[in-house]
């Protein structure tokens, strides 16, 4: 790219993410008193948070962490601070994919339709939740390309991203699907078989795309015509861009498997309702999985043997494990009750705390920023009263890059907490509807 | 219901209602016992007679466990859970057309249709609900028609309805708001259209039972299946269970009460909050939604602190599972419950509406929801505080027989 042009980018690049920037607090943060779970390590009983300028610089016990001059002391003497969820799965945001025009829309991008101001993302602060995959729809084999977004109050998508630019960075990840959503008419696959082999198809011809742009090099000349999708399969086969596949039944898990061996691009398992039939096989393939935790199986012919069990089968194979809401499918609100069923069908408590946290931030690539309190990292935490798993554990405080977003005292942020009149007013994720299901 | 003032054929025959089978006498000794009928008793005992039934409730010091009978400890023991508003075993766990029996989309007003004849006691939903302590159901034909049908009462056990079944007609479902004309293709096509729909059904019904009742004077009425159930509801025998989830809803619910006189139950109710006062002052008990519904649709206004304000508001309300269309296929009321309590309710409030307080709106209240001397032994048992998220319930009794004995 000529320096100009590269440099209009970046400029136009700064623009876009300054009002983010200017959210960030100035004035250095403390909070103290509380017992802190910073999953990097050890909880420390009487903690200390340190953070300027949205990010963290000290996490210790009381007297062994230095208390910058003139900051804002936060008081959270009795509470659990937990760092911000990571949310892997989610249909927050009033977004969608692709369209019913074909099975395989890798160009599509969802920050296309995100509305930064919707309801939807308020109650996700409500449940915790600093960091999301927001995801298209599954009726699709590929529906789209996903974003992944820090909850700060936003004006605009680019307020909400990670990225810093939308036109050369990878903003999320690829969303694909097997089993019974996207099945259907043609130009829809009518069998597993026929999914598989449309998308190995589709794969084979990024490996060609691929190999032109290789043999090209720096000759702009020599470069294949541009083909948006191709340019994203491309970015998935280097392992720059995550492929996140819903996949329920221990069958289709192997399916998708196998096209990850075949074509070698970084996969995060998505659903893996039957992941528990087939943990060794995942395990052996290195491949993390995140779960949907469920009241009860069934509504769809692939969740039939979901179990709650598989969260703690997977982590006992060895397999990363991480959860998500699949909102609407669960309440973001309820994403630590998604952890603590896993702990009650077998998982260790801080192994479901890790799912929460820390495993998510790996599945997105977002490790060196989120998922855990450590020095450097984005200041993303939550103010819990109580021990993360307990029934009576309320969210009172979120806060994201050192700034408080969510405050249980507040009643208009109260009011996204517990619902009630008007609290709501996004169209929900319809997943009744057929193929666009999850 | 009261079986003797329903005609005939709205009873189900005796002989259909087995007695259960003869079991081993049984003791369950619990550190809490929530008998639901007083105070919890720390260290207390539950005896189960060999008829299935209770019979003591004591204080382990002071209740002797006679030789003989098989002993099961645990943390706390409460009754069997009562969910008081389900389709489950009509609704199935595939979610496939062959399997889904809550809903007929014929006609919009079908109050003939009977639960017993769609009841699948072997649906794998009845054994999910059953491994996390619910003994009871009261299920039938589902929200989204203005009369969608009967509903009943069964237990968790038995491999057939006959074996399943307490009470085989309970109550009529029906539904006031949109919802119903998605399901209808427009019949109804506004709200107002179904209310007056629904008071036409009950004039027809009314003067039905007018001329059944004239007896031998001129040409009786030909017997209307339909018709003869909603005379029930309005001679008082069955109560119409009401889905009404807004509060237009629900005060469309209270009009035609007043207007014809029947005894209603709420169901859903999402926006009771709003209208506190006019349920309080119809005396009408509640079957609230369940904790955590989905926030959309008619229940957009719906809150998780419901339970609470109908409580504060001394109305009457139990829990329910509800009715899912997709993942998951039911809701479980012993999440419900727990949920309820992380949104304000006590722990005994919460247990009250899944259990004593959903036996007595569905009319069972003499035979369980609480542990007490000759009520059936449904009995839940847990290794911990029973609503904590990552508490088991390691055994389930019906009628004194273990139905489930692993750590769910």
């Amino acid at each position: 790219m000529p320096t100009a042009a590269r440099a209009a980018r970046t400029a136009l690049a700064c623009v876009l993410a300054l009002p983010a920037a200017a959210l960030a607090q100035e004035r250095p943060l403390v909070v103290r008193g509380a017992r802190i779970l910073p999953v990097a390590g050890p909880p420390i009983e009487r903690g200390v948070l340190v953070a300027r300028d949205g990010k963290i610089i000290a996490v210790g016990a009381e007297g062994t962490v230095e208390l910058p001059a003139g900051a804002e002391v936060v008081d959270a003497t009795g509470k659990v601070v937990v760092p911000g969820l990571v949310d892997t799965h989610s249909h927050i945001g009033d977004g969608d994919g692709g369209d019913r025009s074909e099975p395989i829309q890798g160009d599509v991008r969802i920050l296309d339709a995100i509305d930064p101001r919707s309801d939807g993302f308020r109650a996700a602060l409500a449940g915790g939740i600093t960091t999301v995959n927001v995801m298209p729809g599954s009726g699709h084999l590929m529906s789209g390309q996903t974003a992944y977004l820090k909850l700060r109050r936003g004006r605009t998508i680019n307020d909400l991203l990670f990225c810093r630019d939308v036109l050369r960075d990878v903003c999320g990840g690829l969303k694909m699907a097997n089993g019974t959503n996207p099945r259907g008419e043609s130009p829809w696959p009518g069998t597993r078989g026929k999914a598989a082999a449309m998308i190995r198809e589709r794969f084979v011809k990024a490996l060609e795309y691929r190999e032109k742009l290789r043999a090209a090099g720096t000759d702009s000349t020599k470069r294949p015509e541009r083909d948006l999708e191709l340019e994203i399969l491309v970015e998935a086969l280097d392992g720059r861009r995550v492929v996140h596949h819903h996949t329920h039944r221990h069958d289709d898990i192997l399916t998708v498997l196998r096209l990850q061996r075949e074509f070698g691009f970084r996969l995060v398992l998505q659903h893996v309702s039957e992941g528990w039939k087939v943990a060794p096989e995942i395990a052996a393939a290195g491949v993390p999985a995140s779960v949907i935790v469920i009241d009860a199986p069934g509504g769809k012919l692939e969740a039939v043997d979901l179990s709650l069990r598989t969260g703690a089968i997977l982590d006992a194979a060895g397999v990363l494990v991480g959860f998500h809401t699949d909102d609407g499918i669960t309440d973001s609100r309820f994403f630590l009750r998604s952890a603590a069923l896993a702990v009650r069908a077998g998982m260790a408590p801080e192994k479901a705390l890790y799912a929460l946290t820390m495993a998510g931030a790996r599945m997105l690539d977002l490790a060196d920023r989120v998922g855990s309190l450590e020095p450097g990292k984005d200041a993303d935490f939550v103010i819990l009263s109580g021990e993360p798993l307990a029934l009576a554990t309320r969210v009172e405080q979120t806060w994201v890059e050192g700034r408080k977003l969510f405050d249980l005292s507040d009643p208009a942020d109260r009011l996204f907490a517990v619902g009630g009149w008007r609290a709501v007013r996004d169209a929900p994720f319809d997943h009744h509807d057929g193929m666009e299901g999850h | 219901m009261r079986a003797t003032l329903l005609p005939a054929s709205l009873a189900i025959p005796a002989a259909l209602a087995l007695p259960g089978p003869a079991v081993a006498q049984l003791a369950v000794r619990a550190e809490t016992v929530y008998t639901m009928a007083g105070a919890p008793l720390p260290d207390g005992v539950v005896l189960v007679g060999r008829d299935g039934r209770i019979e003591r409730v004591g204080p382990a010091a002071e209740v002797r466990v006679p030789d003989g009978y098989r002993v099961l400890t645990a943390r706390a023991v409460t009754p069997g859970l009562v969910d008081a508003h389900t389709v489950v075993g009509l609704a199935g766990l595939l979610n496939q057309p062959h399997d889904q029996d809550q809903l007929e989309r014929s006609n919009p007003v079908q109050p003939e249709l009977r639960a017993i004849d769609a009841y699948n006691a072997r649906e794998d939903l009845v054994a999910w609900v059953r491994g996390f302590g619910v003994t009871t159901l009261h299920t039938g034909h589902g929200p989204g028609a203005l009369v969608s049908g009967q509903t009943m009462v069964v237990k968790t056990a038995g491999s057939t309805v006959g074996e399943a079944l307490v009470d085989s007609v309970t109550m009529v479902a029906m539904t006031l708001g949109p919802d119903v004309g998605r399901n209808f293709n427009n019949r109804p096509g506004t709200r107002a259209r179904g209310v007056a729909t629904l008071r036409a059904e009950f004039v027809k019904a009314r003067e039905y039972a007018a001329k059944r009742a004239r007896g031998g004077k001129g040409e009786p009425a030909a017997r209307d299946l339909g018709r003869e159930v909603m005379a029930g509801v309005l001679a008082g025998d069955l109560p119409a269970l009401v889905t009404a989830q807004t509060a237009r809803e629900i005060l469309a619910a209270l009009r035609l009460r007043e207007e014809f006189g029947f005894r209603l139950v709420l169901d859903g109710a999402a926006e009771a909050y709003l209208v506190l006062d006019q349920i309080r002052a119809a005396g009408v008990p509640v079957i609230l939604h369940p904790t955590m519904a989905r926030h959309g649709g008619t229940m957009e206004n719906a809150t998780f602190e419901t339970a609470v304000k109908l409580r504060d508001a001394g109305i009457p309300f139990a829990l329910q599972s509800g009715y899912e269309g997709y993942v998951p296929k039911t809701r479980v009321v012993l999440f419900e419950a727990a949920m309820a309590v992380a949104y304000g309710l006590t722990v005994e409030q919460a247990l009250a509406a899944v259990t004593i307080d959903a036996a007595r709106i569905i009319g069972q209240d003499a035979r369980i929801g609480s542990l007490e001397r000759g009520k059936d032994a449904d009995l839940a048992l847990f290794d911990g505080p029973p609503l904590e998220h990552t508490t088991h319930v390691c055994a389930v009794l019906v009628r004194g027989v273990p139905v489930s004995e692993e750590c769910r």
